[in-house]
């Protein structure tokens, strides 16, 4: 009896000594930012695509089965994932990974959230109390999350904190030089004027000093009505935008059919790794964001 | 070498007043640099150009102090608003032909009317226990739904719940009206239970650490809900097994398919049936009830994208025995029937059922769905009471088709109509439009 307590008590002990690090990364960029960092220290898995609206995912079995065995939750925070994650933390029965436990990380407390609401209303739509959820269209805040993440991985595993941090020193310091290559390059982008389906890009803009001009959606997370877009089409005959802007998860039909009316390009962005196919990584996720917003500008 | 050269840099770009010396310094450095770091250098050099242009807002790098989390120390609370219009056959007395009826039933009202309104409260208790609160509210009647708290300390997959709680048995038994896919409940869960599965009591859970989902429960209760009653004694008046697994198919399909077994104790359990000439009688049914159920669900998101379009299919069979005996007896003194004076016989029932339902949301705000229900009646056997009340081996169907429309995600607008033959000798055409709308913070919805 007491042999098979202990046979039971090491099946279910979440690390042991010589295992990866596992890590439940909600958003494939943060799965991407901790491989940077872990290597094949730790084993990622990534509980959405880029081409899953990270909003509205099904708390599915698989991912409640991921959760139970991770060491480190990499999420975003800020409300984004309200609509499933606090089911799988429930129901997996992982203690390291509640709130407030080192396991836990959320990525929205080591920034400054734009947007934050001064009212919250449902009048106003899907609003995040704590402000936009979408940091890491701005290069600058991977940089600031991942030097958090790698205190963190350090914290959890000290074991292996020498290597995540010569990893994480290397990926900063490349990391630092395509942030000037990108903001070199993206100079024509200045003071241009875009529409966008959903604020995903807010970050991205205010880095670029991009502005938005209209938005598709009547309300953040409502989907975009006929009557809506009619308004939005003549209000951009007033103030012109030079291009509408959608995640590679967003329903395509409103962003064309706006760009089809007011006779400028629709860009379907990456958002997040692996959002196409240049935006394997996160270099590519910014080198094809870039591309295709110095493209789109010509 | 480099970073110090990089530090230099980002000195030199956060101050370009003292720009002119320090580049010099920089440029001499890089020269030096450049043997052996020609791709990074480049880089700087970049960065040396944007620095001297003073074009560009400098990037800060340094990691911010963490910011405390908005409203974590407020409950999340919710209400949810239900409330329909049905159109229904004049129907005095409804009940499902060969089953003893579950529980009591708030009937069905004709024409507009409210529905349960549920007040919603749940929090992290401290970093040991989460609590939940759910209280339906209908016209002089406030029942505590559930009251619970579980361990989220435990790890190794392990949970361990306490208080009123809905039963883990099954699929759809742990899902409030509110998340239902129809405007009513279907054939299988009103004879089982009434409407679902609560009990007062504890529930282990565990689940293993494997890639495939599997979770294991077990539940003891008071079992005073139906198919038990309370008894009056120490211990346990119930209890429950279950068992899941579930996981994915491709990034497009999941599934979760279940085993549940319910044992439950019942003492002079109240019912009402109309004896073989029709005239009502009550019945007492003292004994065990057992219930087996085999439920399987499987969802569909285009590229697991679910938002614009997705299907779900659900299906659950049940099979329950009860054996003891049953009393029998004029339900009004003043209208006596065939069971006048009290009977009482022994009672072996052994019953099954299942329902079955696809929906399909087929473009950004709209679904559509079908469910078919059928029940068996099975063997009946009554013993001393087969002189007096009836058996029956009719089999209860009903169709039911539903279109809803979601403005957002906190409001829903249904229309159904179901083709209803529950009752041996009434079809009954039933229309119902229905609204669901949850104000607050509505928490997130399992699978």
């Amino acid at each position: 009896m007491k042999r098979l307590i202990t046979l039971f008590l090491l099946l279910c002990s979440p690390v042991s000594v010589h295992a990866a690090l596992g890590i439940f990364a909600c958003e494939p960029e943060w799965a991407a930012l901790a491989r940077e960092i872990g290597g094949a220290d730790v084993r990622v898995y990534a509980a959405t695509t880029a081409h899953q609206d990270p909003h509205r995912i099904e708390a599915r079995p698989s991912l409640i089965a991921q959760m139970r065995r991770a060491d480190l939750l990499v999420c975003t925070g800020a409300g984004l994932e309200a609509g499933w994650l606090p089911v799988l933390l429930r129901e997996a029965g992982n203690a390291s990974v509640q709130p407030g436990r080192p396991g836990h990380f959320e990525a929205a407390r080591f920034v400054t959230l734009r947007e934050v609401p001064a009212r919250i209303d449902r009048t106003e739509g899907d609003v995040h109390a704590d402000g936009n959820p979408h940091l890491h269209t701005d290069p600058r805040n991977i940089a600031k999350v991942g030097a958090a993440l790698t205190a963190r991985m350090a914290e959890i595993d000290p074991a292996r904190a020498v290597a995540y941090r010569a990893r994480w020193d290397d990926f900063s310091v490349r990391w630092e030089a395509a942030l000037v290559r990108w903001q070199a390059r993206a100079v024509p982008l200045r003071g241009m004027a875009v529409a966008v389906q959903h604020p995903s890009f807010s970050y991205l803009l205010a880095w670029l000093e991009m502005t938005e001009v209209a938005r598709l959606e009547p309300r953040p997370g409502i989907e975009p009505s006929v009557t809506h877009l009619a308004r939005v089409a003549t209000q951009l005959q007033a103030k012109p935008a030079r291009m509408v802007l959608r995640a590679a998860y967003q329903n395509p039909r409103p962003a064309d059919w706006l760009a089809a009316r007011a006779g400028i390009p629709a860009l379907a962005l990456p958002y997040t790794v692996g959002g196409n196919a240049r935006a394997n990584d996160l270099f590519g996720l910014f080198d094809d964001t870039l591309d295709q917003l110095l493209g789109a500008a010509r | 070498m480099l970073r110090t050269a990089l530090l230099a840099a980002a000195m030199a770009s956060a101050f370009p007043a003292q720009a002119d010396t320090e580049l010099d310094a920089l440029r001499t450095e890089l020269h030096e640099l450049k043997a052996t770091y020609e791709t990074r250098i480049q880089a700087l050099e970049a960065r040396l150009r944007a620095a001297e242009a003073a074009a560009l807002a400098t990037p800060q790098m340094a990691a911010a102090a963490p910011r405390p989390a908005g409203r974590s120390f407020n409950p999340d609370i919710s209400l949810i608003l239900q409330g329909r219009y049905a159109h229904l056959d004049d129907v005095e007395h409804r009940a499902i032909s060969g089953f003893l009826p579950a529980g009591h039933g708030h009937g069905l009202p004709r024409g507009f009317s409210l529905d349960h309104t549920e007040f919603v409260m749940s929090a992290s208790v401290d970093p040991y226990f989460n609590g939940y609160f759910n209280l339906a509210l209908v016209d002089e009647e406030v029942e505590i739904e559930e009251a619970w708290f579980q361990t989220t300390s435990l790890g190794h997959g392990i949970s361990l719940k306490g208080g009123r709680f809905l039963s883990g048995i099954g699929y759809q038994n742990v899902r409030h009206p509110h998340a239902w896919d129809f405007a009513d409940n279907n054939l299988m869960y009103r004879v089982l239970f009434g409407e679902a599965y609560g009990n007062d009591g504890l529930q282990l859970k565990w689940v293993a650490p494997t890639d495939l989902f599997m979770e294991f429960g077990a539940e003891a209760g008071h079992g005073a809900e139906y198919p038990g009653t309370n008894r009056n004694r120490n211990g346990a008046g119930s209890y429950a097994l279950f068992g899941h697994l579930g996981g994915d198919a491709g990034i497009s399909h999941s599934w979760r398919a279940g085993l549940s077994y319910l044992h439950a104790k019942a003492r002079n359990r109240e019912g009402e049936l109309e004896d073989l000439d029709g005239a009502e009688t009550e019945t007492r049914f003292t004994g065990a009830s057992k219930t087996w159920i085999a439920d399987f669900v499987w969802k569909w998101a285009p590229g697991g994208n679910a938002r614009a379009r997705n299907a779900s299919f659900a299906a659950e069979y049940f099979r329950r025995e009860e054996t003891g005996q049953l009393g029998c007896d004029d339900l009004d003194p003043l209208e006596p029937s065939l069971c006048s004076g009290g009977m009482t016989g022994d009672y072996a029932a052994t019953q099954s059922g299942f329902y079955a339902q696809g929906v399909l949301q087929f473009m950004p705000r709209w679904r559509t769905g079908y469910r078919y229900d059928r029940l068996d009646p099975g063997s009946v056997d009554l013993g001393a009471n087969s002189a007096s009340l009836p058996v029956t081996d009719y089999r209860p169907v009903r169709h039911s088709l539903m279109l809803d429309y979601s403005p957002s995600e906190f409001s829903r607008l249904r229309v159904q109509y179901s083709r209803d033959r529950s009752m041996e000798d009434t079809r009954e055409n039933q229309w119902f439009v229905q609204y669901i709308h949850s104000l607050g913070a509505h928490g997130a919805h399992t699978f």
